[in-house]
C-alpha cells in the first residue's frame, strides 16, 4: 500500500492490520487470543450472556462496553421468545464475519463498496434435537449465504471478493470444519 | 404348499420359535437360505467369539452342558451349539430355500421362494438383526484409492493391505476389529462416536451375570423410556476372550490405537472428525457408573454383597488433549476403512405395508403392526434388552408364539 490513508473509504484500516501481520509473524505469542462470554440461565430456556473483555497481544483487553445478548426459543417451542434461538445467533456470527471480510478485503483490493447485504439460511430437522431419529444430527444440514453486493468492480471481482472472505473467515472455518469442544463443571 | 406357520430363517431364533410351535403341535416350516446357522456360518470373522458366557447360553430345551461354563464360544462352537439343537428338536429346516417374495393374502400370507410357495395363516419372521451392513453416507466420499468394508466381509488382518487402518465405530465390533487389527501390525486409527462402555468382569462375575441378575436384560420393550434410543444404542464395548479381559478405549490406547472423534465428513478425500470425543467418552464413562452403582446396590439389598469382590471403578477413558481432525485418507497413511457402524435387518422381499418410512418393522414386542399373524423375533430390544441374545430367544419366543397360536385359534 502507498498510503495509510483510506482511499476507497469503506472504513477499515488496512495499513493496521497489515503492520500488525508483519509485527506478529515475528512474535506469534502475541498473536494468541482468547475470546470470552459468560451466559447466565434466566428462566426456562431463556439465558443471558456478557461479554466484555477477551485477552490478546499478551494481554487482557476491555470492549468500549459491556453487550448482553438475550437467548431464547420461540413460541412454537414452547417458549417464551424472549431473544434469538442460539442457532440464530450462528447464523449472525456467521454473517457478520463474511462481511467483515467482504469489506477488508474489498478495502485491501482498492474496491469501493456502495452496499453489502447477506441474507443467510440454515436448515434443520428438529427431530435429532428432540432424539426421535438417531440418524438425524443435531445441528445444520445446510447453510446458505447470499451476497447483495453494490461495488465499484465487475461481478467477477465481487465473486473473488466473497471467496476470499470466506477462506480468511473464523467463523466459517469453526463451522465448516470440526473443532475439539470441552465442557467441564466447575 | 400350505401349513400353519411358515418360519423365516433357521437361525437361533427361528429354531426356538420350531421348537415351541413343535411343542404345540403346530405344523409348520423353517425356511434357511443356506444351512442352519448360516450367518454365524458365514457372515461373521474368524476370530470372533460371542459376548456371553457360555452359562448363559440357553434356547428352549437347551442349556449348555460343556465344561468351560465361563468360556465364550468361537463361531463354529456357535454352528455345533445350534446344529445340535435343530436335530433336538426335530426342526422342520428346509435349507437351501431363499424366500423371494411375502405377500398377504386371502387368510394370510403367501411365501415364495426358489423352492415353491408356501400359504400361511401366520409368519415369523426370523431373519435376523444383522443382514446389511450400514455405512454412513460419507462412506460414498471415501477415495477409491482406499479399500472399505464391512465386518460381514471382515474375515481376518492378513487379508487387509498392509498399512494403516481406519476403522469407523466403537461398538463391540469396531474395538474388537480395532484390537485384532492394530495387532497385526496395522496402525488403527479409531473414529469414536457413543458408545457404551463396559467391564468384562465386576467384583469378580462376568458383566453379564450382573446384567442378568439385577435385571437389566429383562427390562421390557413397554417399559423403557426411549424405545428408539434403547434400539439404537450401540453394542457394549465387550469381547469375549478366554482371559475374560476388559477391552476398552483405554486398552486400545495403552497398545497405541490413536483416538479420533467420530466421522462426520470426507471432502475433498480428507476425513473430518468431529470434536466430541472428550463428550462422548465422559457420557460412557457416567454411564456406566451408573451401571456399576445399581449393580452394587443390588449387591448390597440383595445380601449378595458378601459373596463377591468389594466395588470398584474402573478409571476414566483417558482422552488425547487435542485429538486429531481431520486425516487425509489420499495420503497413503490410511490403506483401508473399516465401518463398524452397524447392521440392518434385510426386507427386500417383504411385500406387505410393514415398514416405517426408514425401512424399520413397525411392530409391537414383535407383534406386526397391521399385518395379523405377521411376527418378528430376534431383533434388538424386541420385547426385552435380552432379546438380540442366544438366550434371550426363549421369552420372546414363548411369548410369541402364545400370541400366534390364540390367532390360529381364533
Amino acid at each position: 500500500m502507498a498510503t495509510s490513508e483510506t482511499p476507497t473509504g469503506n472504513g477499515v484500516n488496512v495499513q493496521a492490520l497489515l503492520d500488525a501481520r508483519a509485527a506478529l509473524v515475528d512474535a506469534p505469542e502475541a498473536a494468541e487470543f482468547t475470546w470470552r462470554a459468560t451466559n447466565q440461565w434466566q428462566h426456562g430456556v431463556h439465558s443471558r450472556s456478557t461479554i466484555d473483555g477477551y485477552f490478546g497481544l499478551g494481554a487482557d483487553h476491555q470492549h468500549r462496553s459491556s453487550w448482553e445478548f438475550d437467548a431464547d426459543h420461540p413460541l412454537v417451542f414452547a417458549a417464551e421468545d424472549n431473544g434469538p434461538t442460539p442457532v440464530e445467533f450462528v447464523l449472525v456470527g456467521l454473517a457478520s464475519c463474511l462481511t467483515a471480510g467482504v469489506a477488508a478485503v474489498a478495502q485491501n483490493r482498492g474496491i469501493k463498496l456502495n452496499s453489502v447485504k447477506a441474507t443467510i439460511e440454515g436448515d434443520m430437522s428438529i427431530l435429532g434435537i428432540l432424539g426421535a431419529d438417531p440418524d438425524v444430527r443435531n445441528g445444520f444440514n445446510a447453510i446458505r449465504v447470499k451476497y447483495d453486493i453494490d461495488a465499484d468492480a465487475s461481478g467477477e471481482d465481487i465473486e473473488a471478493l466473497v471467496a476470499q472472505s470466506q477462506k480468511r473467515s473464523a467463523v466459517f472455518d469453526v463451522i465448516a470444519n470440526p473443532t475439539n469442544v470441552t465442557v467441564e463443571v466447575n | 404348499m400350505r401349513t400353519s406357520t411358515v418360519v423365516i430363517g433357521a437361525g437361533h431364533a427361528g429354531l426356538a420359535v420350531s421348537a415351541l410351535l413343535g411343542e404345540r403341535g403346530i405344523d409348520h416350516v423353517v425356511l434357511e437360505r443356506g444351512e442352519v446357522a448360516n450367518a454365524w456360518r458365514t457372515q461373521r470373522w474368524d476370530g470372533l467369539r460371542l459376548l456371553t458366557p457360555n452359562w448363559l447360553n440357553r434356547l428352549p430345551g437347551l442349556a449348555y452342558d460343556g465344561d468351560d461354563p465361563d468360556g465364550f464360544m468361537t463361531m463354529p462352537e456357535v454352528v455345533g451349539f445350534i446344529d445340535r439343537y435343530a436335530a433336538a428338536v426335530g426342526a422342520p429346516v428346509r435349507t437351501g430355500t431363499t424366500v423371494t417374495d411375502v405377500r398377504a393374502v386371502d387368510g394370510g400370507y403367501r411365501v415364495t421362494t426358489d423352492q415353491g410357495t408356501w400359504d400361511a395363516p401366520t409368519v415369523m419372521l426370523a431373519s435376523g438383526a444383522f443382514n446389511l451392513p450400514h455405512p454412513p453416507a460419507v462412506a460414498a466420499d471415501v477415495p477409491a484409492s482406499v479399500e472399505t468394508i464391512s465386518p460381514l466381509d471382515y474375515r481376518r488382518p492378513d487379508r487387509l493391505p498392509e498399512g494403516g487402518v481406519l476403522v469407523v465405530g466403537a461398538s463391540a465390533t469396531g474395538i474388537q476389529l480395532a484390537d485384532e487389527i492394530h495387532r497385526s501390525g496395522r496402525p488403527v486409527t479409531l473414529a469414536v462416536g457413543e458408545h457404551v462402555r463396559m467391564p468384562r468382569t465386576y467384583r469378580g462375575r462376568d458383566v453379564m451375570w450382573w446384567m442378568l441378575e439385577t435385571g437389566v436384560l429383562d427390562e421390557r420393550h413397554d417399559e423403557i423410556d426411549d424405545l428408539v434410543r434403547g434400539r439404537n444404542v450401540p453394542s457394549p464395548q465387550l469381547v469375549g476372550t478366554p482371559d475374560r479381559s476388559t477391552l476398552d478405549l483405554n486398552a486400545l490406547t495403552d497398545q497405541g490405537i490413536e483416538l479420533v472423534g467420530r466421522l462426520g465428513m470426507v471432502r475433498d478425500g480428507v476425513a473430518l472428525f468431529s470434536g466430541s470425543l472428550r463428550n462422548v467418552c465422559a457420557l460412557a464413562d457416567l454411564k456406566q457408573a451408573r451401571l456399576l452403582d445399581r449393580f452394587d446396590e443390588w449387591a448390597r439389598e440383595t445380601g449378595v454383597d458378601g459373596e463377591v469382590e468389594a466395588p470398584h471403578r474402573p478409571g476414566p477413558t483417558r482422552v488425547p488433549d487435542g485429538p486429531r481432525l481431520s486425516l487425509d485418507l489420499r495420503s497413503g497413511e490410511i490403506r483401508t476403512v473399516v465401518w463398524a457402524t452397524g447392521f440392518r435387518p434385510d426386507y427386500g422381499w417383504l411385500q406387505v405395508p410393514v415398514l416405517d418410512r426408514k425401512g424399520r418393522l413397525r411392530h409391537e414386542g414383535g407383534v406386526v403392526t397391521d399385518a395379523p399373524g405377521l411376527y418378528a423375533i430376534g431383533l434388538n430390544l424386541l420385547r426385552r434388552r435380552k432379546s438380540s441374545f442366544i438366550h434371550g430367544a426363549e421369552d420372546d419366543a414363548r411369548e410369541l408364539t402364545d400370541h400366534l397360536a390364540a390367532h390360529l385359534g381364533a
